[in-house]
């Protein structure tokens, strides 16, 4: 019955339906990466089309390092991902604390507010805070996008620590209190350490949230500040090329590159 | 569970630290103004203006050339913005998207702004370089004294089809309406073209308020339906669709048609009779514009002529620029109906804003495309 | 669950509530509030807004016509789910329980594509369905069909498209719960001589109930919302609400209309969460 311990289970792979199982594993990867095939496919094309290959060619990588506004869409959207997930997920650290070791008058509308701001769709979100912003004379911005990133961001980062919290055993934290630690350093020395996955997990969700939204950013942004999905959408009604692609895959193999490598040096754990 | 093997307190604390002085630096980069400063209270010149400038245009809408030989001959430093629907460029403006200089709203639009008075007068002692436009082009009926805007680029809509496939084609909307070609026709996603397309055949104007000629419009709409493809864009949808032949007949704006002629020489366009939409792009300056100074003289370089015939040697678009027609390429002045005949001429319609009535025609599409 | 420090309000608690009231009230609340109020107001011609107390906005949303897109998309959303709770249960089940020591690389695997644009893989999926594209000659040469089928550009498209970018919502709740599981349950079950399948549907799916709850609102709710997938995959054919929102904000400048519509489909969905949170339990929901 080894089917789970240890290394990758082929021994436990004998039976028919964990075959079946693992085909149709394979298929759905297949499925989720058929588009991204594509796109690393075109970034080499000869010509100016996405869609018809007509040849080999390296040339748009170049042509990536020339173009002023994709980079500068690329630096706008790391600055927005970057700063919205900080300020979201220290937000979300605090409040996943306080829903999860609390019980206080108003806490089913507390966690109710948390789960719909998570799933409200991203175009009434976006158009409410497009009418918000006008109304209250604040200009469209950077700024405004990052605000908004912060808000539809915070949900997720708190569900996933409170994930982590509630499974968290309290023995030690109490140990440490006993031994004369005041909250804030019991927080910092133990109890942080401790949600640090749950933590770098909703940080790693609101950030991949973040960079690729496209919705609710294309109702805030202002002068000058397009993030890549809005150039990407523009680009794509009236002026797409290769280029394009070439900076996905960049992205792509930047961020294998990233993951891969951090996580054998961070973190050596089993739950996210 | 398994036994966790937690970071060392050192290492936390590195990334933590890390994350927030990077966290923190760009939130003090992210909150410094823009490049185009709209601080409020700055507006008009007490003082010589700033050397720059924000340009606010559709994505792609300029040759490489025209942006950088400005900025050389100016040192006006010019920041772009883009935008891909005039009702984007109305929404941003309203919900007091100020920072832009120059603008470059369609015709119905511009009526529509100046209706809603976001638009600066324009000061055409600044802008000699008017007199290069065409007659045709001066004093269209959404700015008859051009008081707000200044033509850009211009074109027409029609039928971009595969003349290798299904032969040449006569001058008419039949085609798109044809169950012979079922599934290979493509329309555009845009209300008052594809109603347009509809009213034309049955001979009616563009901007008709006359709710039984809607209605034979919206039924004859519900009945091509069944033989489309979809409806999409012109430069994304229908243009490429054609071109790889998921299309066989695409509902197109010039420009793109003549981008798809130029590359594949078995395609056609065709402006069909008894009418057809005249568009019209065209510069204006927002009310609030920080650099008006600049957006004038902006203004006046399009016009150029030799700016002008830069411009469209690389867009393929109809240029409104007179002393510019003379220096295109062959190439581009031979793509049919790019010279207009006085009889295809006549038979072109304007789109004008219909203020209330717009939300009756969005409806009756929503209907069809809904059916 | 964590036993809970208190009961009541105490200055650590506001202290940690303090910010998320603010972010979350002042830019998320106080925003729908002004969108309840715009959706009482009456549009102007070129857009903007008069205040005032008009329902006829509310009233306009009961036309045949736009109850028939908001039922479809309710529609369409469902069946979303369905199909990503289909599809990604097994998948996470793989990962989760088969996959060793490789879950979070393989994990990680599945959240990788979305990294990139959504709206260029998009764009991949029309090349790759379209008449002569990739899909089209695999088929055909498998001699599953003698010519190029439509496949792009229609409701299926649409539908395929829907649950490509909703299946991570699922698949990170369930692979959540799943790999919490304790797999001595299941070979206790097994040793007393349940086969597998009596195991899995008495043992393993109700303990990852949590996780398929989690998932299924995840992808119904925003997938209601939805009007980006239709436009690109669909050729705009298939109209739904979120489609309709969006022409009120910008084609038809009908403020009012338009808030009222979002007010309608936010209400259906909160009243949804709100049943689901009264049903399930509050406690269920943060196993995930």
């Amino acid at each position: 019955m080894e089917e789970s311990r240890g290394g990758f289970v082929y021994k436990g792979l004998g039976k028919v339906p964990d075959r079946a199982l693992l085909l149709f594993a394979a298929l759905m990867y297949l499925f989720l990466y058929a588009p991204i095939l594509v796109l690393v496919f075109f970034s080499f094309n000869s010509s100016r089309s996405t869609q018809v290959w007509t040849g080999f060619s390296t040339e748009w990588y170049g042509e990536l390092l020339r173009d002023q506004t994709i980079l500068e869409a690329f630096r706008t959207s790391m600055i927005v991902g970057v700063t919205a997930t900080a300020i979201a997920t220290v937000i979300g650290t605090l409040t996943a604390l306080a829903l999860t070791r609390y019980r206080f008058r108003g806490k089913t509308f507390a966690d109710s507010t948390i789960y719909a701001a998570t799933v409200m769709p991203e175009i009434v979100v976006g158009v409410s805070l497009l009418v918000f912003f006008v109304a209250a004379s604040l200009q469209l911005g950077i700024t405004t996008i990052i605000i908004a990133h912060v808000a539809f961001t915070i949900s997720f980062v708190t569900i996933v620590v409170r994930a982590r919290l509630s499974g968290m055993d309290r023995s030690v934290e109490e140990a440490a209190q006993d031994l004369g630690a005041t909250p804030v350093q019991t927080f910092l020395r133990v109890t942080l350490p401790l949600i640090l996955p749950g933590v770098m997990a909703g940080a790693l969700l609101a950030f991949t949230l973040s960079f690729d939204d496209f919705v609710i950013t294309f109702f805030v942004a202002g002068v000058g500040s397009s993030t890549l999905p809005l150039k990407i959408y523009s680009m794509i009604r009236f002026g797409v090329s290769p280029t394009i692609n070439a900076l996905s895959t960049v992205v792509l193999v930047a961020t294998m590159i990233l993951i891969f490598g951090g996580s054998r040096f961070l973190v050596r754990k089993d739950n996210a | 569970m398994a036994r966790e093997k937690s970071i060392s307190r050192g290492d936390f604390l590195k990334v933590v630290g890390a994350a927030g002085m990077a966290g923190s630096t760009l939130s003090i980069l992210a909150c410094q103004p823009n490049t185009n400063p709209q601080q409020s209270g700055g507006g008009g010149g007490s003082g010589p203006e700033e050397k720059a400038l924000n340009f606010y245009n559709w994505t792609g809408y300029v040759a490489k050339s025209t942006i950088p030989n400005f900025e050389k001959q100016t040192g006006i430093k010019v920041t772009q913005d883009y935008y891909t629907s005039n009702e984007e460029l109305l929404a941003k403006l309203q919900a007091g998207g100020t920072g832009y200089d120059v603008i470059v709203p369609s015709d119905y639009m511009v009526g529509v702004m100046i209706k809603s008075e976001i638009l600066e007068p324009l000061d055409m002692s600044k802008i000699p370089n008017f007199k290069n436009i065409g007659e045709d082009f001066k004093g269209l009926p959404y700015d008859p004294d051009n008081e707000y805007s200044v033509p850009y680029q211009w074109g027409t809509t029609g039928i971009l089809y595969n003349k290798k496939e299904i032969g040449k084609l006569g001058e008419s909307w039949d085609p798109m309406w044809d169950p012979e070609f079922k599934g290979k026709i493509g329309m555009l996603n845009d209300v008052r073209e594809t109603t347009g397309a509809a009213l034309y055949r049955l001979g009616y104007s563009v901007n008709t308020t006359d709710p039984d000629q809607l209605d034979e419009a919206e039924a004859a709409l519900k009945e091509q339906k069944p033989l489309l493809r979809g409806y999409f864009d012109s430069y994304s949808g229908n243009r490429p669709l054609v071109l790889n032949g998921d299309l066989l007949l695409g509902h197109n704006f010039s420009g793109d048609a003549y981008d798809a002629l130029s590359r594949d020489p078995d395609l056609d366009y065709v402006i069909p009779k008894p009418g057809a939409t005249r568009w019209t792009d065209n510069m204006a300056i927002p009310k609030g514009a920080e650099h008006p100074d600049n957006a004038h003289k902006f203004i006046n370089y399009i016009l150029n002529a030799k700016v002008g015939a830069a411009l469209d040697s690389y867009l393929y678009f109809n240029t409104p620029n007179e002393a510019a027609l003379p220096m295109l390429p062959d190439a581009l002045t031979k793509l049919p109906y790019y010279t207009l005949t006085p009889e295809v001429e006549n038979r072109l319609q304007i789109i004008q804003d219909l203020g209330e009535v717009t939300r009756d025609y969005e409806r009756r599409f929503t209907e069809v495309k809904s059916a | 669950m964590g036993e809970e420090k208190g009961r009541g309000w105490t200055f650590g608690l506001v202290g940690l509530l303090t910010p998320v009231t603010l972010w979350l009230g002042l830019f998320f609340l106080v925003p729908l509030l002004f969108i309840l109020a715009y959706s009482f107001g009456t549009s102007g011609v070129y857009g903007g807004i008069t205040l005032g107390f008009n329902p006829g906005n509310y009233l306009k949303v009961f036309d045949p016509l736009y109850l028939e897109i908001i039922v479809r998309t309710f529609i369409i959303a469902l069946i979303n789910t369905f199909l990503c709770l289909a599809l990604g249960y097994p998948l996470a089940y793989f990962i989760a329980l088969k996959g060793g020591s490789w879950k979070n690389t393989l994990i990680l695997l599945v959240m990788i594509p979305f990294w990139t644009s959504l709206l260029l893989r998009a764009y991949a999926w029309v090349v790759i369905l379209s008449g002569n594209g990739i899909a089209n000659r695999v088929l055909q040469f498998l001699h599953i069909t003698d010519h190029p089928l439509t496949l792009i550009f229609t409701p299926q498209a649409v539908l395929m498209g829907m649950v490509y970018s909703y299946l991570p919502f699922m698949i990170l709740p369930l692979y959540a719960a799943l790999e919490k599981f304790d797999v001595r349950l299941k070979e206790a079950a097994q040793d007393l001589g349940a086969s597998r399948w009596h195991t899995f549907w008495r043992i393993t799916f109700p303990l990852s109930m949590p996780g398929v709850i989690a998932g299924s609102i995840l992808v119904f709710i925003p997938s209601a919302g939805e009007f980006v997938i239709p436009n690109l995959l669909g050729g705009s054919r298939t109209v739904m609400t979120g489609n309709l929102i969006q022409q009120q904000f910008l084609q038809a400048r009908d403020w009012a209309f338009g808030s009222a519509l979002s007010m309608m489909l936010a209400g259906l969905l909160v009243g949804a969460i709100i049943f689901y949170v009264r049903k399930v339990g509050a406690e269920k929901l943060e196993g995930v």
